[in-house]
């Protein structure tokens, strides 16, 4: 009798290909199913990319207008020579798809709140706060308005969205990008509204910072009294060294927007009224508060060759793959060469044969809250210039893997949604029901201005590509080969009365509402001036001059602008060389104005031997955050333990976590007053503790910490922050951690632990332009490809390639040239 | 087929072409390579164990031999990460093993199930 044993075998063989097609859990994330995972014709070994692998091809596609012909370069850098621009723009699409699907996906997924649609209900909060928060509204009104009023941007869109789909319709199964297989679910078609998310995700990133800032600084405020906050808090910057130079004048203001009356009253002084909700959940990290850059151009007069050099370096999240993609497009209406985004189309930053452009944040804050009442539960009216006023609902269906949809019905007011209320909380918003005004919200001609960048000639196509720019605001310097040099800051920008928008602020009463934008020509504008350079670091653009509040001076960096016009100030016969140079300086400016006004405080007769031993370190550093540095390893941790010796009694006993003053607040009031209030610790009531003695509080217990790390050594700079360009997933190994690299917050190189340079360029503007660039990642999307971080090296290394930038036939012979995938209509 | 001597290299064979040839169509499951195995060793009867092995060995050889070679070509630069994901400590040595060892396991089971068939 065969019959048990058959079933006993049958059994067993079922459970175990179940077994290895089920997603395991495993400490609070899930494996792949591992029989289809470790398949070597359908699993990850497909995605093992020969080292040599051939990357010539022939694609026959029905949307072409024409042919195009694509060279590839030795560095995996797609020259893309097109007939028609919307191929060429097709072709991009194509090769965004070939070379990163996986985060072009992923991302848009984010931004459009879907994560839970894969990774599980796990994500749900991080979905519902960006669906609250209006991302897919935003994109629709973009989306919209392109549709209806922009014809030439929605045949740039669609070509480039045909050439994704184009791209995923030949993909077969087995040649899934590998995150797919490992986190086992598929790609879906691309759509315009895509592009209009992932852009609507770079306005988050680079403005969404006030979406948790505003709600912390309410706290604190109320937390500390508006009196003490304003002290910590202050907005005032001695040492700031402004984009447009002091005494510029600017345009005489159109716009006066007012305080109202009860602003003292009811705005800043507001006590704390509501208590925490019990069904707080975790918000999604913020953005990061040293997302900005830095970027210039020097005028011909100060180059060696007379013309001149544009240079800029976005600092942002450090990611494999990498944000950016670089690509050349040749058409013939233009030529343009760069950084792209996945996701995209044409160049961001990057140059073409007539002037090169670069971007910084601008920092300004667009994004506010406005406190609401509603009548009842049903949030369907809410108090408004005393009278109940009607919202509109919007529903939001999220998608949740292994579980039902979750609906959210948001309540729309004429500020904007109600993003915060009794059915979604996290620890700052504290019960309140909060409608968010932002200006993302507001449909956006964005990718027209890169459209235009790419194809513009002088100074005033430059000025007209980015007067269409609206959010997120940024820094657009210029330089054209002949010789003119320029900086704007654009964007929709709020004509604000002093603290506007930095609290939440009433929702009821219409003085609080928005008095007007400020005009584009109102704008910070600088040209060719008398110093040679313009430039911006995030720092504010202007002096107490300029007639509107620009946002708390928290979200202006301060040091890295005085560092970068300093240098360029003091330079002459620049070359592309120098450049470089200064992209990758390490000088502390920061160091040189805090370690002395923090010496002054310093009693080293009162100090432990081992304290004693760490200062005079700290004293013999150069100033350089080089990465063998162990001084300003020794300078950041006593600094750090010495403004918590100031500052943590004061903000230690709240209940939720508070916002820190910024560095610079510590510095400036050392070096002006010795024997300001908050020195004290308020946790001793016998004795008021002046600043000397939290110095040596600070410096004590930095010591302790600074023994510690030499015991591991772990003492250099570099090994002590430890960079690291870490893989979208956060899965370390697909990062690449420990990066041998200096510089660090407030640095030219602005590279601290998990931030940074993310696409340096330098560009030359001579005849034949003389170009240099890269980004810590590389080309290819693909963990197996030996393209994945090829540049990563050569970037801690502060190292650049030559771009190159050619004509067809030049480049067609050039010896980098390896591949050509030529494209023709099927 | 009366000889054994020639039944066990046959069907090894046949197990490792058969999975070879299914595993090219990517849109079929992963797991096709035990529907031929089952198919095979029903049509070559064996004694049970030998079934097991030689549908063990078919398949285990082809996802060994694929998985070493395809490693070979990309320098272990995927390998390597994979055994950091999954708990190999980097070792493409062992992930290859186990690679082999999965497909040997599933290409023997079904194997065993289909000889149990004949039988019962």
């Amino acid at each position: 009798m065969r019959l048990l044993p058959f079933l006993a075998s049958a059994i067993i063989t079922v459970s175990l290909v179940s077994l290895f097609n089920t997603q395991l859990p495993v400490e609070g994330s899930k494996t792949p199913k591992l029989g289809y995972f470790l398949s070597p014709q359908q699993g990850f070994w497909k995605n093992a990319e020969k080292v040599n692998t051939n990357f010539d091809a022939h694609v026959l596609a029905n949307n072409l207008k024409g042919k195009v012909d694509v060279y590839m370069d030795d560095r995996l850098v797609p020259h893309i020579y097109a007939e028609h621009d919307e191929d060429a723009y097709f072709v991009q699409g194509y090769l965004h798809a070939q070379f990163r699907l996986w985060q072009m996906d992923f991302q848009t997924r984010v931004a459009s709140g879907r994560l839970s649609e894969i990774a599980g209900a796990d994500k749900l909060s991080i979905d519902k706060f960006f669906r609250r928060l209006g991302m897919v509204y935003g994109a629709e009104q973009t989306e919209k308005m392109i549709n209806e009023t922009n014809p030439v941007m929605k045949a740039t869109v669609d070509a480039y969205t045909a050439g994704v789909n184009a791209y995923l319709k030949q993909l077969s199964p087995e040649n899934l990008p590998f995150e797919y297989k490992l986190m086992n679910y598929q790609p879906e078609e691309w759509t315009a509204k895509k592009t209009y998310l992932f852009l609507m995700f770079m306005s988050y990133d680079l403005t969404g910072r006030s979406a948790s800032a505003d709600l912390q600084l309410t706290n604190t405020r109320d937390y500390l009294g508006y009196d003490l906050f304003d002290q910590l808090y202050t907005n005032q910057q001695d040492s700031l060294d402004p984009i447009i130079p002091r005494g510029t004048e600017f345009a005489s203001a159109t716009i006066h927007p007012k305080a109202p009356m009860n602003a003292d009253f009811a705005y800043l002084h507001k006590k704390d009224s509501t208590a925490m909700v019990a069904n707080a959940t975790e918000a999604p990290e913020a953005p990061d508060k040293n997302n900005g850059s830095n970027n210039w151009a020097v005028s011909g007069s100060k180059t060696k060759s007379g013309r001149p050099i544009l240079c800029s370096d976005p600092h942002l999240g450090l990611n494999l793959p990498s944000l950016w993609y670089e690509v050349q497009i040749t058409t013939p209406t233009h030529s343009t060469y760069g950084a792209s985004f996945p996701g995209s189309p044409a160049v961001i930053i990057g140059f073409n044969d007539s002037l090169a452009w670069g971007v910084t944040n601008a920092g300004r804050d667009v994004l506010d809250y406005y406190e609401l009442k509603f009548k009842d539960s049903t949030q369907n009216e809410y108090w408004y210039n005393g009278a109940w006023k009607a919202t509109t609902k919007r529903t939001e269906v999220i998608k949740v893997k292994d579980s039902a949809d979750v609906v959210e019905e948001i309540a729309m007011t004429h500020w904007g949604p109600a993003m915060y209320d009794a059915h979604y909380q996290n620890p700052q918003s504290k019960g309140r029901n909060l409608a968010v005004k932002w200006t993302a919200h507001e449909a956006s001609t964005g990718v027209e201005t890169f459209y235009k960048l790419n194809r513009a000639k002088n100074t005033e196509d430059y000025l007209s590509a980015i007067s269409l720019w609206k959010c997120p605001g940024q820094n657009f310097v210029m330089a054209t080969k002949t010789g003119d040099i320029a900086i704007k800051q654009q964007g929709t920008f709020v004509a604000r009365w002093d603290r506007q928008g930095d609290f939440i602020m009433p929702g009821d009463d219409s003085s609080y509402a928005w008095q007007g934008l400020i005009p584009i020509d109102e704008n910070p504008f600088i040209k060719n001036p008398e110093r040679g350079f313009v430039s911006s670091a995030n720092q504010k653009s202007v002096d107490a001059t300029y007639p509107y509040y620009l946002g708390t001076a928290a979200s202006f960096p301060l040091y890295r602008g005085i560092s970068v016009n300093k240098q360029l100030a003091a330079m002459s016969n620049i070359t592309a060389e120098d450049m470089q140079a200064l992209q990758t300086n390490n000088y502390n400016v920061f160091a040189e104005m805090a370690r002395p006004a923090l010496m002054k405080f310093v009693q080293m007769e009162s100090l432990s031997p081992a304290a004693k031993l760490m200062v005079n370190k700290m004293n013999q550093w150069d100033l350089y955050n080089h990465p063998s540095s162990e001084g300003i390893t020794i300078f950041k941790v006593i600094w750090d333990s010495v403004e918590n010796a100031v500052w943590g009694d004061e903000l230690a006993g709240s209940p939720i976590p508070l916002t820190k003053p910024e560095a610079y607040v510590l510095v400036e009031k050392m070096l002006k007053d010795s024997n300001f209030s908050v020195a004290d610790d308020i946790n001793t009531t016998n004795k008021v503790e002046t600043l000397k003695e939290q110095v040596l509080v600070g410096i004590e217990k930095a010591t302790l910490k600074l023994s510690e790390l030499e015991k591991d050594n772990k003492l250099s700079w570099a090994a002590f922050k430890a960079t690291r360009v870490l893989h979208l997933t956060k899965t370390n190994a697909l990062s690449r951690l420990n990066l041998p690299i200096g510089g660090g917050v407030n640095i030219i190189n602005a590279t601290s632990e998990n931030h940074g340079p993310s696409w340096r360029m330098v560009v030359h503007l001579t005849d034949e332009i003389e170009a240099y660039g890269l980004y810590p990642g590389g080309q290819s999307g693909n963990p197996g490809s030996p393209y994945y971080d090829s540049f990563v090296d050569t970037w801690a290394a502060g190292k650049y390639y030559r771009l190159l930038f050619l004509p067809k036939e030049k480049l067609k012979a050039n010896e980098h040239t390896k591949w050509h995938i030529q494209f023709s209509k099927a | 087929m009366k000889n054994n001597t020639f039944k066990i290299p046959v069907s090894i064979l046949l197990s490792a072409i058969a999975c070879f040839a299914i595993g090219l169509y990517g849109a079929l499951p992963w797991w096709s390579f035990m529907v031929t195995n089952f198919l095979i060793a029903l049509a070559i009867p064996q004694k049970p164990w030998v079934s097991f092995l030689t549908g063990a060995l078919g398949v285990g050889a082809i996802w060994a031999g694929l998985a070493t070679g395809i490693d070979m070509a990309n320098n272990h630069l995927l390998s390597t990460k994979v055994a950091n994901i999954l708990p190999l400590h980097g070792s493409y040595v062992l992930l290859i093993l186990i690679t082999g060892i999965v497909g040997f396991l599933l290409g023997g089971m079904s194997s065993l199930t289909a000889s149990y068939l004949r039988k019962a």
